[in-house]
């Protein structure tokens, strides 16, 4: 374990996987706290299409990835006002946008290595660049959610009475979907395209059934993101199955106890 | 064009695409209604998890994501009465399926290509027998819905009072999950796990714009649906791009199209697309 620390590639896995865990579950909580999970879903899997189109461009995948989610956050936040009629305009648009993709892909002659990599993820394919451009972009979202965190959160409970004490509580939907937007991005060197959506919503569901102040559920998910990753990252090293398989058995496996146990205790303490 | 007509993959392609374009059509009318999407979206995952986990052990994928569907859409069921405001249980679900789903991939497949046909579909290899299974899952799904139809739209337009009238309320939303994964799984055949809601949503969402009488929603949302995966499989035989990138294109254009014109043409009778209840409005409901 001691010696694995040392080669460049596994300290370059377990930096971006620290960071990116950091900003999951910090946005995450928020996209809980808005009922907006499938957007998250949605969001992350649009980001494929912009991988594979930037493969066929010969470009950084990171760079399609974030043109294509932080566009597709943005048309979310336009379209969607009503929850129900939010949910289905997200899942057309998500078509869409892997139709683009699936096209992307026939048009790629490469290797298809490296499609599949976008979708699984890849800890040991990560470069110092990349390391750089995660740690880069993870400062952008994590200073623009402490900026925004007041209004943010007032917003994401209670909508009216946000916009009715002059909280820009549209502006703030946009701003916010755009970090989603660029955590996913640079959250998919790491667990892929498929299983983005375990380190946003596995840590803060978990989080928020243990402690109830949204800045401590916040801390205790990003403590959870974070430990996540590592065993994830860990285990994957020692076999050669993919990381994301890992993470999302951890956080499934802790949340499910977790959840059965507190739902009891809820029902006791309403009733 | 003709000779093409006769080759036998491309008669099982248009017979399965058939088939599943009105099933998937008929059952995403109440998904729309019942809203139902997000469910729908982890139903598709956990097939995915199905399909990988039966090519593992040598079974048909079909039948491998007709069994973890039915599993789970049984316990979605009997978990939540509608599934509303469970978006994040609903989402562990889906997580832990893909999860899994990666991992059968990983241990099964060793060249990516084939990790790809199940994400995006792969109508053009489906064999006589899928055609068979597809024929009689879709028959049985039908009987049932003309069954239930009443009933079922009842309780998908205003559950309390259907309950109050006597209706079974969650155990249709039961029988109604259970539809839902046999259709899913039938649908995954055509358009892969990652474009599902071309063929189960989009044709239902647009008929609901342009019509509100159920009957006449679920006709129209029947026809679009097959003129989504006629049109996709004709361009794919014309074009060189992959079928399910037409049917996405097809099926999100009309949707959007569908939208506009609802709005255009009727502006004083539209209201909301769906008979939506005040209570569930933006509002969150975490810590409670």
């Amino acid at each position: 374990m001691i010696t694995l620390l040392l080669y460049p590639f596994v300290q370059n896995a377990f930096l971006a996987g620290t960071l990116v865990a950091v900003i999951a579950a910090f946005v995450g909580y928020f996209l809980l706290a808005r009922g907006l999970t499938f957007a998250g879903h949605a969001l992350s899997q649009m980001g494929f299409a912009g991988a594979a189109g930037a493969l066929v461009l010969g470009i950084d995948p990171v760079f399609g990835l974030l043109f294509f989610t932080v566009t597709s956050g943005i048309a979310i936040g336009y379209l969607g006002k009503q929850l129900r009629e939010r949910d289905i305009t997200i899942g057309i648009l998500m078509v869409f946008v892997l139709g683009l993709g699936s096209l992307f892909l026939s048009l790629y002659n490469g290797y298809a290595q490296r499609a599949y990599s976008i979708l699984f993820g890849t800890i040991l394919g990560i470069t110092r660049f990349d390391v750089l451009i995660t740690c880069l972009f993870c400062l952008i979202t994590f200073t623009a959610l402490l900026v925004m965190y007041r209004p943010l959160l007032f917003s994401s409970f209670d909508p009216e009475v946000a916009q009715a004490r002059g909280v820009p509580v549209r502006l703030l939907a946009i701003l916010f979907l755009i970090l989603v937007a660029i955590t996913v991005s640079v959250a998919v060197q790491v667990v892929g395209v498929l299983l983005i959506f375990t380190l946003l919503v596995g840590p803060p569901a978990t989080a928020i059934r243990i402690v109830h102040s949204p800045s401590r559920a916040i801390l205790l998910a990003i403590i959870l993101g974070v430990l996540y990753t590592w065993l994830g990252i860990f285990f994957a090293l020692t076999s050669t199955i993919p990381v994301s398989f890992y993470i999302a058995a951890l956080s499934f496996g802790i949340y499910v106890p977790i959840r059965l146990y507190t739902n009891q205790y809820g029902k006791r303490g309403k009733k | 064009m003709i000779t093409l007509l006769h080759q036998a993959f491309i008669q099982n392609a248009f017979l399965a695409g058939t088939i599943i374009g009105i099933v998937s059509a008929i059952v995403g009318y109440f998904v729309v209604l019942r809203a139902q999407s997000f469910a729908a979206e982890s139903l598709t995952d956990i097939g995915f998890a199905g399909a990988t986990g039966a090519a593992l052990l040598g079974v048909s994928s079909l039948l491998g994501m007709i069994i973890f569907t039915l599993i789970a859409a049984f316990s979605m069921g009997a978990l939540g009465k509608r599934l509303q405001g469970r978006d994040i249980e609903v989402g562990m679900i889906l997580s832990f399926a893909l999860g899994l789903g990666v991992l059968f991939l990983h241990l099964y497949t060793s060249s990516s290509t084939e990790a790809i046909g199940v994400l995006f579909g792969s109508i053009l290899s489906v064999t006589g027998f899928d055609v068979l299974l597809t024929l009689i899952f879709g028959i049985v799904i039908l009987c049932i819905l003309a069954f239930l139809y009443r009933p079922l739209l009842f309780s998908s337009i205003d559950p309390e009072v259907a309950q109050a009238r006597g209706v079974p309320v969650s155990l249709l939303s039961i029988v109604f999950m259970l539809l839902l994964a046999v259709t899913i799984a039938e649908a995954i055949q055509v358009v892969g796990i990652l474009l599902i809601f071309a063929l189960l949503i989009a044709p239902a969402a647009a008929a609901q714009h342009i019509t509100k009488k159920p009957s006449s929603a679920i006709l129209i949302s029947v026809v679009l649906s097959l003129f989504f995966t006629w049109g996709g499989l004709l361009l794919a035989l014309f074009g060189q791009f992959p079928v399910s990138f037409y049917i996405a294109t097809l099926a999100s254009l009309t949707y959007f199209i569908s939208i506009t014109w609802g709005h255009r043409f009727f502006p004083h009778t539209y209201h909301a697309p769906l008979h939506a209840p005040k209570h569930i409005e933006q509002k969150s409901t975490l810590h409670e």
